[in-house]
């Protein structure tokens, strides 16, 4: 039977090497025995080891270690315990235990890992047998630490798909109706010397010049001068995005950037205010000062508003995913669960950035004015912010490649800075630049599409599998912080797309219960009465929580669809003889009711 | 009763009348009655008229022509403006911008009235521009009919029965468990007739008026046992498990008695369960649920605090709150109760399914936390509880024939507040987890348990406004009120013609419902073919008890527990290992679901969840516009009926072709 074979333990989530494996129970057993590998993964050692399952108790097993992953498969237990963990998503390893520690299983390696879970694997005290698998790991785990490339270099998988095709620049903003009269593309980045964290490709007004672009970059922290993110088609308010404006203590002006702000305004043919989202809190802006940034005020700016979103920054973020994982891993809190989760503040944090989104979307869309939106340096919560925003507003970025356009153009080509947020290959695991902003956006809209079961055409699986491949190093589509940096690496020709491998196996992340609609503006309730923690992400190690996969209710109707389609085409070839007159009795030999009772399903 | 106020009118408006049911009478209304719109807070609303009848509190708003955009899915009976009188939970009245409780008698008469409703609406209507006149006996007029005590004769329930009669069967596929057949029929569907018969004992009532009329005991029990304490302690049959071992039910002897008696008790009792623990019964373990789950009381103040989260009153408040929710949510204990009552259940299954031993609840009337613990583990466990004339059928079996005090736990005749538990709200609660974590797994849908509980309070139906069966019986042939024509046909709940049409009642049924196999299937193991088994080898089924003195000690435990001692569980005694529950837990969420097999709700912290679509939907701030699980059931529905469209056409090729 089928069942008894799927491991009760199955850590695996990267359903691609999964799929490849065939599992044998204990008897069949070989020590040899080839583990799941990619083309382009080479196997480095392996090891006896005891997995200390938090939740199972310990399990003897072998490791492999690869350049890519770690593998590991229990050797006495039914049904099979695997561990299948790149090596992209270890964030620390640690020695526990020295060669004289008593007790059992005293003696080993833990392993934390960016992906809510913590490894551990308890060696034999013997012949200092913990060494050689510790610098392994280590190298293999933190290739920039040790002057090593990312597997996605080695990486020799070939796929149907190019993911490096869905993203043209060019083609999105053509998509949006631009250039237009009153916005125009700009090459003056071509080779990032405007700014080398924005992209090559940048649309600005027409009545701005490039010599004002670059006045206006002067006064922008980093550079990041405001750009067109998106524009409505009807209302033509646009959503910008930009970095603080250099004000400073002395509160300097800018007169470039007041005027700029001001054809922005105008572009929209608008008579009323320009809104500004500054995503921080009032007091983180007005700190912001002391290091030469700042908001724009009402003296200089006359005809904008200003709203402050309340967003924390990346160390809060960071802090409050600790304290989620305290609470769900590796156990879930018994008791007291919901303020326990409370005071994580997780979930406050996805409505703020929710609500905050939801007022940008709602500007553009009923208050019909063109807004502004930054934070500090734009690239974390202003990714957030506009990229929600026009996930809401614009229905295409629902669909599968238009998200993957969505994240390609407000992510990655803006410079959210993924090498340091994630921390890539990198052992330096306190590192105070990591945060999960990026996963933060994903909550978001997989809340959304949990509040709306319809209007996405990817389902849940397709969100975890960004998140798996986000650290896993297998793709380079995450890796490096900026554009230029991934230019200079040449990403696109030397490693593969995340893209490439989604799009080559789309059925398998698309929500069957999708029903396009064009130009819906899409608002969550960004009310913690409907906001839900992510489970099958942040609890999905535990075997105790992890939901049914998958989801019953998709495949049933995935049956019922397939269903339909087989009746349309017999309902065809029915019509077809009948129209013949040729009464062929024998054309079909189920008659339809044989099939509903074989589909099981209730009418 | 006064039909003079019926010709009241205000000649100078358009004329809006009410839609009256039979035997629904006009009692008061007032016009010119402004309706607050919640949405915004801002004073939005809509002018018409109040009216309040013996059946409901109705708005009909002057502007009727809207009624253009009529929702999918609606009520026939009570509308979105309708509030029958026993849902109205609370009634507040402002005076001077303050919120003050209005009951019994009024002095002064308020510019705003917010009705807090039991499904969990909430009406503001601003009395300012109505005639002073009208002011007053509208709200005196609704304070006293939803609010003061009423005679169970006064219950709409019977004017309706007398003005419209029954004339359907009635009959529909569920099984009332009001005739000596429905129990056989029941005994013999579980297999339980091997061990436990139907006994005739109490007609006439001779037993007892709490007990059904028709109820099953363990075969060697003698009638004489039972009528010795009117039924008390007299272990009652609730459903048996396909091995055999079976859930029974027990009520308790009241507590304080003088020695003699007690004595006397304690030997009936020992008899009692000397006769029933020997082969071929199975072992027996004893559950005291009411010191093992949480007080009527509890539960009472948990709910109260719980839907009070919900009947808000604007936006604001209702922004206010929110990041403080989850916190507020906890602090109710009402999610907690859920999780400690699923929790019960499996432990209870748990000693069914594979300890084969046999549970008794006990519980003083046996009538409340009973019915929640064996209604929710007959739903674990018998997949034919989880179809909707199964499950239809187990709540008359163990709430309505079990007689559960819905009159008294509802508070329908507002006779005493301390009776009042949401039990049978708490059970709804609980099947609700388990139909969102296991939807193949139930015929219905979560808005089949929302209708049903928003039936709870629509006074036509008989189901819930009894407190037994016998109450029921003697009200029903009229012969006690000479001005009633009797014998009443009173209609059943389960009857969903009553209040929804069919494109409504399609929302009640589980399109994706995975339905049982056909068993003449071959190779497919069955739960029928175990009972089969089970029939020709009753004796070699049970275990051997006894073996450690464990019947002997339970016994004494439960004796003295009965005379007042209170000890600790009885489930999860020292008899058994303590992970025992954990790993019986473990072991079947490590395996793959069989809908039409055991299951087991999921309870840690973050698998309980708040009942959205019943507790958030008429929130307008939580609304979620095309979204939300009802539009997936919309999409599911419609393929569905692509789906038959096609099939017919089919066929219709297929005649043909031939």
């Amino acid at each position: 039977m089928a069942s008894s074979s799927t491991p009760k333990y199955n850590s695996n989530s990267l359903e691609s090497s999964s799929g490849k494996r065939t599992l044998k129970d204990g008897t069949n057993w070989e020590q040899n025995e080839e583990i799941p590998r990619l083309p382009g993964e080479t196997r480095v050692t392996d090891k006896d080891v005891i997995y200390m399952c938090p939740f199972n108790g310990p399990v003897k097993g072998r490791v492999y270690i690869t350049n890519y992953r770690l593998y590991l498969r229990s050797v006495e237990n039914d049904p099979v315990v695997v561990l299948n963990v790149p090596l992209g998503v270890i964030s620390r390893i640690e020695k526990m235990g020295g060669a004289s520690s008593r007790g059992e299983n005293s003696y080993g390696l833990d392993i934390t890992c960016k992906d809510m879970r913590n490894l551990r694997f308890a060696l034999k005290q013997e012949g200092h047998s913990r060494r050689d698998i510790f610098e392994v790991l280590t190298k293999y785990a933190f290739p920039q630490s040790h002057n090593l490339l990312f597997f996605a270099f080695a990486n020799e998988e070939k796929f149907s798909e190019n993911g490096w095709m869905v993203y043209n620049p060019m083609s999105e903003y053509r998509r949006q109706g631009l250039p237009n009269e009153r916005w125009r593309v700009t090459f003056i980045n071509e080779h990032y010397g405007l700014c080398d964290t924005y992209p090559s490709l940048l649309v600005v007004p027409y009545n701005a010049t490039d010599d004002d672009l670059k006045k206006v970059a002067a006064f922008r922290s980093r550079n990041r001068i405001p750009v067109l993110s998106w524009i409505h088609p009807e209302t033509q308010a646009v959503i910008m995005r930009c970095s603080q404006p250099l004000v400073g203590m002395s509160g300097k002006r800018n007169k470039d950037d007041e005027r700029y702000l001001d054809i922005i305004r105008e572009a929209n043919g608008q008579i009323s205010k320009l809104t500004i989202y500054d995503a921080r809190p009032n007091v983180n802006a007005v700190a912001n000062k002391a290091t030469g940034g700042g908001y724009e005020s009402e003296d200089a700016y006359p005809n904008a508003e200003l709203f402050f979103l309340d967003i924390h920054n990346i160390h809060v973020m960071r802090e409050s995913l600790k304290k989620l994982k305290d609470i769900v891993y590796p156990n879930v809190e018994e008791s007291h669960w919901l303020s326990s989760l409370e005071s994580t503040h997780w979930l406050e944090h996805i409505k703020l950035v929710l609500t905050g989104a939801i007022q940008v979307a709602d500007k553009v869309s009923s208050g019909r004015s063109s807004v502004l939106v930054h934070c500090s340096d734009g690239w974390d919560r202003t990714a957030q912010l506009t990229s929600l925003a026009m996930l809401m507003l614009d229905s295409y970025y629902r669909t599968i490649e238009g998200f993957e356009v969505l994240v390609q153009k407000e992510w990655i080509s803006f410079g959210h800075k993924f090498a340091s947020r994630i921390g890539h290959g990198d052992k330096n695991h306190a590192d105070a630049d990591r945060s999960p902003i990026f996963l933060q956006f994903i909550d978001c809209v997989w809340q959304m599409s949990k509040q709306f079961p319809t209007a996405f055409e990817f389902n849940e699986q397709f969100l975890i599998t960004i998140l798996d491949h986000l650290y896993s190093c297998r793709f380079g589509t995450f890796l490096y912080n900026s554009e230029f940096l991934r230019e200079k690496e040449k990403v696109t020709e030397k490693t593969l797309s995340l893209w490439s491998l989604i799009n080559s196996e789309k059925s398998k992340y698309t929500n069957p219960f999708y029903t396009k609609e064009l130009n819906r503006a899409l608002y969550p309730v960004a009310s913690m009465r409907h906001l839900e923690l992510w489970v099958n992400y942040y609890i999905r190690w535990n075997p105790r929580i992890r939901q049914q996969q998958p989801n019953p209710v998709e495949q049933r109707y995935m049956e019922l669809l397939a269903l339909r389609d087989d009746y349309i085409r017999r309902l065809e070839e029915l019509q077809i003889t009948n129209s013949s007159k040729i009464s062929s009795s024998s054309a079909s030999s189920a008659s339809p009711s044989q099939m509903v009772s074989h589909l099981q399903t209730h009418f | 009763l006064s039909l003079q106020e019926i010709h009241i009118k205000e000649p100078i408006e358009k004329e809006v009348n009410p839609r009256l049911l039979p035997g629904e009478l006009l009692l008061c209304e007032a016009s010119t009655v402004y309706k607050y719109i919640q949405e915004d807070g801002s004073n939005r609303g809509t002018y018409g008229k109040l009216v309040c009848t013996n059946f409901k509190i109705a708005f009909l708003d002057d502007d009727s022509a809207s009624d253009d955009n009529e929702p999918q899915f609606k009520n026939k009976i009570v509308g979105e403006n309708d509030i029958t009188l026993q849902c109205v939970d609370q009634i507040y009245g402002v005076y001077d911008e303050k919120k003050k409780l209005l009951t019994g008698q009024l002095r002064k008469y308020p510019e705003k009235l917010i009705i807090y409703c039991k499904d969990l609406r909430v009406f503001h209507f601003c009395l300012r521009y109505t005639k002073e006149e009208e002011v007053k006996r509208i709200v005196s007029g609704i304070v006293h009919h939803s609010q003061t005590p009423k005679l169970l004769k006064r219950l709409f329930l019977f004017s309706y029965a007398s003005a419209a009669p029954n004339n359907t069967d009635g009959r529909n596929q569920t099984v009332m468990f009001d005739t000596l057949e429905d129990w056989h029929n029941e005994l013999e569907r579980t297999k339980g007739n091997v061990k436990y018969k139907v006994v005739t004992t109490n007609e006439g009532y001779r037993v007892s008026e709490k007990l059904p009329l028709y109820f099953v005991v363990p075969i060697c029990l003698s009638e004489e046992s039972i009528l010795k304490y009117e039924g008390r302690v007299i272990p009652i049959w609730c459903w048996s498990c396909h091995n055999g071992a079976a859930l029974l039910k027990m009520s308790a002897f009241p507590k304080e008695q003088d020695d003699s008696t007690a004595q006397m008790q304690k030997a009936f009792l020992d008899g009692i369960y000397k006769t029933i623990s020997k082969p071929p019964y199975e072992l027996l373990k004893m559950d005291d649920l009411s010191s093992s789950l949480p007080s009527l009381q509890d539960i009472q103040t948990a709910y109260t605090r719980f839907k009070q989260l919900f009947l808000i009153d604007n936006s604001t408040d209702f922004w206010a709150t929110d990041v403080k929710w989850f916190s507020l949510l906890e602090s109710t204990n009402w999610l907690e109760i859920i999780r400690r009552v699923l929790k019960k259940a499996i432990e209870v299954a748990e000693c069914l399914e594979r300890q084969h031993t046999n549970v008794l609840l006990i519980e003083e009337s046996a009538t409340d936390l009973c019915c929640v613990i064996s209604s929710l583990v007959q739903v674990m466990m018998d997949s034919h509880s989880r179809t909707k004339s199964g499950f239809q059928s187990l709540i008359q079996k163990e709430w309505v024939a079990g007689g559960h005090g819905f009159l008294d736990r509802c508070n329908h005749l507002h006779k005493s507040d301390k009776e009042e538990a949401p039990v049978f709200l708490l059970l709804l609660n609980c099947v609700w987890q388990l139909v969102q974590q296991y939807p193949p797994a139930f015929e219905f849908t979560e808005t089949y348990l929302t209708v049903l509980s928003d039936s709870l309070y629509v006074p036509i139906f008989s189901t819930f406004f009894f407190n037994s069966q016998h109450q029921k019986d003697t009200n029903t042939s009229g012969e006690s009120l000479k001005t009633q024509s009797g014998p009443f046909r009173f209609l059943t709940v389960w009857d969903w013609s009553v209040q929804f049409d069919p494109k409504a009642q399609a929302f009640l049924n589980n399109p994706l419902y995975a339905e049982k196999p056909k068993p003449d299937k071959s190779q497919r193991k069955t739960a029928r073919f175990k009972h089969q088994r089970q029939l020709s080898l009753p004796l070699t089924q049970t275990k051997p008890s006894t073996k450690r003195g464990f019947f002997r000690e339970e016994t004494d435990h439960l004796i003295k527990n009965i005379l007042g001692k209170r000890i600790g569980k009885f489930i999860n005694s020292s008899d058994e290992p303590p992970n025992s529950f954990r790993e019986f837990y473990d072991s079947w969420h490590s395996k793959p679901v069989d809908y039409h097999g055991l299951l087991l709700p999921r309870i840690d912290g973050p698998e309980i969840k708040v009942w959205a679509q019943r507790y958030l939907r008429w929130i307008p701030e939580a609304q979620l516009h095309g979204g939300g699980t009802i539009a997936t059931a919309a999409k599911i529905l419609d393929l569905m009926e692509e789906v038959q469209s096609l099939q017919v056409k089919m066929d219709e090729e297929h005649s043909q072709a031939v």
